[in-house]
């Protein structure tokens, strides 16, 4: 049985690190904001399993906050947001697909190699999942680096929050403080956001960071 | 902590965020000025109290021991000076239109959110408490950047929120790989995250486990620091946003984000098997200080200046804590409050110079002496205070952490000497066309308030002269305990 139980939680948390892949070559919005509501889903489960492997209820909560406000009311959201802004054309990404895939495998195998040397004391479950969600976090970082749409950029960093979930409950017994608050600070995060979208809106007519960079304040 | 007792540190919570939820609902905004000001007094006085009573029992959510009194000391009554200051500047902004009554209430609330952030993480025992506060300060000040929302505004507002983030987020996991390593030692649970219960432990811990965490906590607390190379937020932040809120940002958030980096810095020194945390912060200490050294040349808007400048004294006070000892340590201490008060004063002079000449470009203003001797003379005093030249504090500072150099690491010394002098050759370049000179531009008066700016430059010239003698001892007995 506990060979059952790490195997399904190794098998969701390595699904995590696909799904980040997956979100590294969508270049159009709504697909990427699908693929994203996906990995809040996957991270769902594994935060669900955790619970149970653990026989943590409260991490149940966890769970449903993901399942809720990440797999269904954000991508929903930003839905909307992106249909009135009639920004659902294809992303650009700095760097192109095959470089970017590349640079993804090089720091999952950094995320291995640093992590599981470090934790071999832990137990092994954490130990595993705190290898993964390095990883998830990485790749969150460099899809934030390689897009340049700003809304791509925010799901980049939800992703990255993702990991950070991941490696919350993956930790036996962290106090709830804390996962609330990560889950919290999404939504307020998206709250700002939507602001920020919105005046953006008003001001550029366009979501595109590099809009943005042609009004640095300090021209010659 | 009883449900009817109210303890000095729930009062220094409870005002701000009571302030805050108030602040939200009032439409004059004379009204809300005074109150935003007086809000803030009563934090202070709550906060200077605790001289007099002594720190509460510690406890499983706070804890005032005498490092952090010195930050919510200096917190507070920075906090309480930039509302004065503040209800002066936004007058003038609300006349000339730049800002709505609306965004004032805002403003407002957000401004003592900000406190109640700040405090929060000064006096959390809990490092993950810690984390949440900070958290909130990014986003409430995120939010007071993009106040003014014009293109430039906006940009700034955009690049802290994403690097701030992503800042933010490398802390927290080096905040649960630090749980994780707490765990099998402490237990599962609470106590785990308490930072007394900690320092009692941590030379038990798993010294490669922590080494990894404390690099991300380092770099993740080290980008709210402004330490290069992760500080391509701060420019920007403090050139767009309200004055009021740079002198916030540049006077306490980067000192309460050094703040987290210091305590868990402590909790590396006392597990016997981690790496050293000081040479990682005198490198990063040392490259922000040339590298802003550098830039403050080809600044030509006047508040991105005092950023770079600031990002250079939080390199010097980063490289002063990473030396550690006795004599740097104090150095690091008394610089930090130093650069506090006088970067602040700063800024409430650029504040009011900016509204009076209508422009932050440095080339559009000269001979402020001649034509604002209040905000002019102010201006030159702070410059000349935060070059580092005698008698002003920051000579005593500087001097300390060169000699203190000199003394450990001699080799360390001819870099942080060369970028205190590169700095101090761009900043008299500058002051020397802004202050002198025949004026130009607008030389209408401007209403001001020289107060708050004049009371942190007299006491930066006090300290600059005399220390009194329980300060010093009050500030050894920390730098002792900082290791």
């Amino acid at each position: 049985m506990d060979g059952l139980i790490f195997d399904i939680a190794h098998l969701l948390a390595g699904g995590l690190v696909l799904v980040s892949f997956m979100m590294l070559y969508q270049d159009r919005l709504y697909a990427l904001l699908n693929v994203y509501a996906l990995h809040a889903l996957v991270l769902a489960l594994s935060v669900a399993w955790q619970a149970f492997a653990q026989d943590a209820p409260h991490l149940y909560v966890t769970a449903l906050i993901a399942l809720v406000f990440k797999a269904i009311i954000i991508p929903v959201a930003l839905h909307r947001m992106i249909a009135r802004l009639g920004i659902h054309r294809e992303i650009e990404t700095v760097v192109g697909i095959g470089p970017t895939m590349l640079a993804g495998m090089g720091l999952v195998a950094l995320s291995m190699v640093v992590m599981l040397r470090v934790t071999a004391a832990a137990d092994p479950m954490a130990r595993e999942d705190l290898a993964f969600a390095l990883a998830v976090v990485l790749l969150g970082l460099l899809m934030m680096v390689t897009r340049r749409n700003a809304v791509s950029q925010v799901v980049g960093f939800m992703s990255l929050e993702n990991g950070l979930v991941l490696a919350a409950t993956g930790a036996r017994g962290m106090p709830l403080v804390v996962e609330i608050s990560v889950a919290f600070s999404i939504l307020i995060a998206l709250i700002v956001i939507g602001i920020m979208l919105f005046r953006i809106r008003e001001r550029f007519d366009t979501v595109d960071v590099h809009a943005l960079d042609r009004f640095r304040g300090e021209r010659r | 902590m009883s449900g009817l007792s109210f303890d000095q540190v729930q009062a220094i919570l409870f005002i701000p965020l009571a302030a805050a939820a108030l602040l939200g609902f009032i439409v004059n905004y004379r009204l809300g000025a005074r109150i935003n000001v007086l809000a803030c007094l009563l934090t202070l006085l709550v906060a200077l109290s605790l001289f007099v009573t002594g720190a509460p029992p510690v406890g499983a959510y706070f804890l005032i021991d005498e490092l952090n009194i010195v930050f919510i000391a200096l917190n507070t009554f920075v906090g309480f000076t930039t509302a004065v200051f503040s209800a002066s500047y936004i007058g003038h902004e609300l006349a000339i239109g730049r800002l709505t009554p609306t965004y004032l209430r805002f403003y407002h609330a957000m401004y003592q959110l900000l406190l109640f952030a700040m405090n929060l993480a000064l006096v959390a025992n809990n490092v993950g408490l810690m984390w949440v506060a900070i958290e909130i300060a990014t986003l409430t000040t995120v939010i007071m950047v993009g106040l003014y929302r014009s293109h430039e505004a906006l940009e700034a507002a955009w690049k802290y929120f994403i690097l701030g983030s992503v800042g933010i987020a490398l802390a927290l996991f080096g905040t649960i790989l630090f749980y994780m390593a707490a765990q099998p030692v402490v237990g599962e649970g609470l106590d785990a995250m308490t930072w007394t219960v900690l320092i009692a432990r941590v030379a038990e811990f798993d010294g490669a486990l922590i080494n990894v965490a404390f690099i991300f906590l380092l770099l993740g607390y080290g980008t709210k620091v402004g330490l290069a190379p992760v500080h391509a937020w701060l420019p920007d932040a403090h050139a767009e946003g309200p004055t009021p809120s740079s002198a916030v940002l540049s006077g306490l958030l980067l000192n309460v984000a050094l703040y987290a980096v210091l305590r868990f810095k402590m909790l590396m020194a006392a597990n016997p098997e981690a790496i050293a945390p000081g040479p990682l912060m005198i490198t990063m200490g040392l490259v922000s200080l040339i590298f802003a050294a550098f830039m403050l040349y080809r600044r030509r808007d006047i508040k991105r200046m005092f950023a770079y400048s600031s990002i250079e004294h939080m390199g010097i006070i980063t490289f002063a804590f990473g030396m550690g000892g006795p004599v740097a340590n104090f150095a690091g201490l008394l610089h930090m409050v130093m650069h506090s008060l006088t970067k602040s004063a700063i800024f409430f002079a650029v504040g009011h110079i900016a509204q009076a000449k209508g422009t932050q470009k440095i080339a559009d203003i000269r001979g402020l002496t001649e034509s604002h001797p209040w905000l002019g003379w102010g201006l030159v005093i702070g410059v000349v205070a935060i070059s580092g030249l005698p008698p002003l504090g920051i000579f005593m500072s500087e001097f300390l952490v060169v000699t203190s150099t000199f003394a450990q690491e001699p080799l360390l010394a001819i870099p942080l000497v060369i970028g205190l002098l590169v700095a101090f050759g761009a900043l008299m370049l500058r002051l020397n066309s802004l202050a002198f000179g025949a004026p130009r531009g607008n030389s209408a008066p401007v209403k001001a308030s020289y107060v708050p700016m004049y009371a942190h430059l007299s006491l930066v010239l006090i300290a600059g002269v005399y220390l009194p003698a329980p300060l010093v001892s009050w500030f050894q007995h920390i730098a002792a305990l900082l290791g």
